[in-house]
């Protein structure tokens, strides 16, 4: 097992370095950087000198290798819009949005699996076909006209429930659900899947045979060997659930690093923008190496493997 | 692929032509001017007329005619995801033939940047490259089309290794066939399904990726309608205008539900064994 | 006379319009071997589940008794069927590592059959495991199916199956997917704990050698019918049906001469939609005349405990 998970953190390293490669070189797509981050109307000698104090009239190469060293001192440079270290700026929102990610997963998780194993188990029946058009209506609603319709109903309408900001828990509710409601139609799916497959193995009509009912079957033998490539899934899921959060922040002015992505781009606030990038992928990158790691672990197979 | 429609099928592929139609015939169907401001047509509900004409679903925040803006908004979301899956399509289809054919280190390399690419959540990178390019139309097209590719690599990829050990292709290559003429004749065809399935699922997330960035402002420009950039400002006139919300997202909904079904289709048709209905 | 261990009357299965087994019947007494043999697609699979009412959800009984001793089961709810499962009638499969469940030690699967956890039912599972053959026990107990090789997963589902004392077994193929050396010994295994535990097996086979290896009696099946059934013996010495006398011949034998041609059956087993009136042999039969293919041969009695079903089994004499 140790050689196998070494092999998926060196791929996760791989994988970060060619991030940082990516998002090093989007930022100098436009051609020069400096131009980026200059405040409007300045002059051409306030420029030169923002790009010598900055390091842009460097080569190529020497700026790489300084950025990588920065990155590696978390050292994510200074905003110049709003005066501030960018990391501090950053980390002052993250908790807001890992808080909105927990709830749509919670949301995801709580009616996903229930609703793919159901879909799996009671296959053919009326149910089957309900819960297959609900996980539909999930999988195409886009997820700001669920937030708005969401805000319009119960918000404006009927008045339950907060229509934006972050005040109290009940705040967020619905962006979690308008949040959720695509990866929970995703993990539906693929659990029906995983477990429709177990189904179809021989050792579910066995266990049978010893006595067990179906129930006793699918909750004692199928969950488990189905649930192995959900995990994977869902560590997938999260990357999702981050990426869809600035749309979800904007659409309930929830104060998370979605938001404010979005308002530093329209700030010309570029650092900032870069540092959410690499924060998000960075995280994205760490959870599927989490979710090799927690399928090594769940599958003895690979547990014993010498 | 051969044998009857059924009728839900049918339904769907008319929805779908429908749409084209509208996008397409925008000029024709659509009643008023879409980019024609009236200060004092703002706001107003669906069916208002005056003795000119009729605003049958109602108008914006700057007395624009909400229906024809939803028609020419059609051409934003179709236009942007078939250029952009078109893109995604031919280059992630050629880099997953070249490694499936050649393998070794082109099959390493391509796959590791496949997996890079991966694991970056495109909506973001999206978002960065928009950023930083400045947004429009043509922009918008570019970046998606170059953030999801991978997709398409690792199904061509895959498909490539199985098809190019069958017989009939050592066969052709042991008859003289250049490489060009056994990729494109023989391998493609082959492969051709499953990235269909692919292709149409990434089409209905395309349209949804058009309507977000531009719900963000990152999108289409103003004053060009976009499904998304509509239901952006009836975010902010949301309990003074119901219908700007309620209208062009359910013409989303209901394109990328009709999407979703055809590749769930095509899927059952294609590919059997992968059971997802 | 005591009933039969197990009794089979009159079962037909249908999948759709389909009927695949038609009114087949068979009987097993405490201690006996019966094997249903036949070549695949014949039905003799399906029978075995339709036994245990664990049939696929696409193929149903359309008529029949099953009877376990002196009860019918036929239509009892599935809960009481549960109760029977594991301990009076169990069932193993053909593949064995296929059919225990990847994840759970085998020890805990067994205990399953005894419908206790594993920390009550230890002794007994370490017991069962040395019944069965498996050496080191108690390591093995808490190993995982992947751990073990093919033919000591299917001890492992010999000692699941055995282990309540169930008055019936029914084997599915069960040395199929193994090794020949290992085939032997496992079938030696269920012979033997047959005999000492006076279990009835019901084994499925579409192989002669493994019937005349352990069976008492057998059935043979064509196109979802019986052709013929009796001792083996008797049947091996002289077959009073065409087909069995087919399979028998083509059989390969030591005292064959050195490359002479393998006997084999012209034709291919019919499907559902090829079943017409008449016996459904009557295409690939040496014998076959007008009447044949006209009208259907009941099974009848040829013999002490000897059926057929074919209109010139006297001429086979």
């Amino acid at each position: 097992m140790i050689r196998h998970l070494a092999g998926r953190v060196g791929q996760a390293i791989v994988a970060t370095f060619g991030v940082l490669t990516i998002v090093f070189f989007i930022m100098r797509l436009s051609g020069d950087p400096t131009l980026l981050l200059v405040p409007e109307g300045a002059t051409a000698e306030q420029i030169a000198e923002l790009r010598h104090e900055l390091g842009f009239d460097r080569p190529l190469l020497v700026q790489y290798v300084a950025y990588l060293s920065d990155l590696a001192h978390l050292d994510l440079g200074e905003s110049l819009v709003q005066r501030a270290g960018v990391a501090g700026i950053v980390a002052e929102r993250i908790p807001y949005t890992v808080a909105l990610a927990t709830g749509a997963l919670l949301v995801a998780l709580g009616i996903g699996i229930p609703a793919g194993v159901a879909m799996a188990v009671w296959r053919g029946s009326v149910l089957e076909r309900a819960l297959a058009a609900f996980v539909l209506t999930g999988q195409s609603l886009p997820t700001f006209w669920s937030g708005i319709l969401l805000i319009l109903l119960f918000g404006v309408a009927l008045g339950w429930l907060p229509t934006s900001g972050a005040d109290s828990l009940q705040s967020l509710i619905m962006p979690s659900i308008a949040l959720g409601a695509l990866t929970m139609s995703t993990f539906a799916r693929m659990t029906r899947i995983a477990v429709l497959d177990e189904l179809s193995r021989a050792y579910v009509t066995a266990a049978r045979a010893r006595g067990l009912s179906m129930r006793a079957a699918v909750l004692r033998h199928v969950l488990r060997n189905a649930s192995i490539p959900v995990v994977t899934i869902a560590a997938l899921e999260v990357g999702n659930l981050l990426a869809g959060a600035v749309i979800v922040e904007t659409v309930f002015a929830w104060p998370g690093i979605g938001q404010l992505a979005i308002q530093s781009i329209a700030s010309r606030d570029f650092l900032v923008v870069q540092a959410i990038v690499l924060f998000v992928s960075t995280v994205y990158i760490g959870m599927n190496l989490l979710a090799d790691i927690a399928y090594a672990i769940i599958d003895p197979r690979i547990r014993l493997k010498r | 692929m051969s044998g009857r429609l059924s009728p839900g099928i049918i339904v769907i592929l008319t929805l779908l032509t429908a749409f084209v139609f509208a996008a397409a015939g925008a000029d024709l169907l659509a009643q008023n001017d879409p980019l024609r401001q009236s200060l004092l047509m703002r706001l107003r509900p669906p069916g208002t007329s005056t003795a000119t004409t009729s605003y049958l679903l109602g108008t914006d925040d700057l007395g624009r005619d909400l229906l024809a803006r939803i028609l020419y908004g059609a051409r934003a979301s179709l236009l942007v995801a078939t250029l952009s899956v078109s893109i995604s399509l031919l280059v992630g289809t050629i880099l997953g033939l070249l490694a499936g054919w050649l393998r070794g280190w082109t099959a390493i390399l391509v796959m590791r940047f496949v997996d890079t690419m991966l694991s970056i959540p495109a909506i973001l990178l999206a978002v960065l490259t928009v950023a930083v390019l400045g947004p429009g139309f043509l922009t918008l097209v570019l970046v998606l089309g170059l953030t999801r590719w991978p997709r398409y690599t690792r199904v061509a990829f895959a498909q490539t290794l199985q098809v190019v050990t069958l017989p009939y292709i050592r066969a052709a290559e042991m008859a003289g066939c250049g490489p060009m003429r056994i990729l494109l004749r023989h391998i493609l065809p082959n492969i051709a399904g499953p990235l269909m399935v692919v292709a149409t699922s990434e089409f209905g997330l395309m349209i949804l990726f058009e309507a977000g960035l531009s719900f963000l402002g990152l999108g289409v420009q103003p004053p060009y309608p976009s499904w998304g950039s509509i239901m952006a400002a009836g975010r902010q006139y949301v309990q003074r205008a119901w219908w700007l919300t309620v209208f062009p997202g359910a013409a989303l909904f209901v394109l990328v539900l009709c999407v979703n079904l055809l590749g769930d289709w095509l899927r059952d048709r294609v590919d059997p064994t992968s059971r997802s209905r | 006379m005591t009933a039969p261990a197990l009794s089979v009357d009159n079962l037909s299965l249908a999948i759709g319009d389909a009927v695949v087994v038609d009114g087949i019947g068979f009987s097993v007494a405490q201690g006996e071997v019966m094997a249903i043999v036949g070549e695949s697609g014949c039905g003799k699979s399906i029978t075995a589940q339709a036994i245990m009412r664990l049939l696929p959800p696409a193929i149903r009984r359309t008529s029949g008794t099953i009877r376990l001793g002196d009860d019918d089961i036929t239509a009892i709810s599935e809960r009481a069927m549960q109760a029977i499962r594991g301990r009076r009638m169990s069932m193993i499969f053909q593949e064995p590592q296929a059919a225990l469940d990847p994840l759970a030690t085998i020890g805990t699967q067994i205990a399953e059959a005894l419908r206790q956890p594993l920390s009550r039912a230890r002794p007994a599972v370490r017991k069962m495991l040395e019944d069965v053959g498996i050496s080191d026990p108690d390591r093995r107990v808490d190993q995982r199916p992947f751990e073990l090789s093919g033919g000591m997963c299917q001890r492992v589902m010999i000692a699941c199956a055995l282990i309540s004392r169930p008055t019936i077994l029914i084997a599915d193929e069960p040395s199929t997917a193994l090794d020949v050396t290992i085939q032997a010994q496992v079938l030696d295994l269920l012979r033997h704990l047959a005999i000492e535990r006076r279990t009835a097996v019901v084994l499925i086979t579409h192989d002669m050698g493994v019937v005349a290896d352990i069976a008492n009696r057998v059935a043979v099946m064509y196109a979802g019918r019986i052709a013929e059934s009796g001792p083996t013996e008797a049947i091996f010495a002289a077959p009073r049906h065409p087909y069995t006398a087919l399979l028998l011949a083509s059989i390969p034998r030591l005292s064959d001469t050195p490359k002479s041609q393998l006997a084999t059956i012209e034709g291919r087993v019919p499907t559902p939609a090829e079943y017409g009136s008449g016996c459904r042999f009557a295409n690939r039969c040496p014998r076959a005349d007008a009447r044949c293919s006209n009208e259907t041969p009941r099974l009848r009695s040829i013999g002490p405990d000897h059926f057929t079903a074919c209109h010139h089994a006297e001429a086979m004499a």
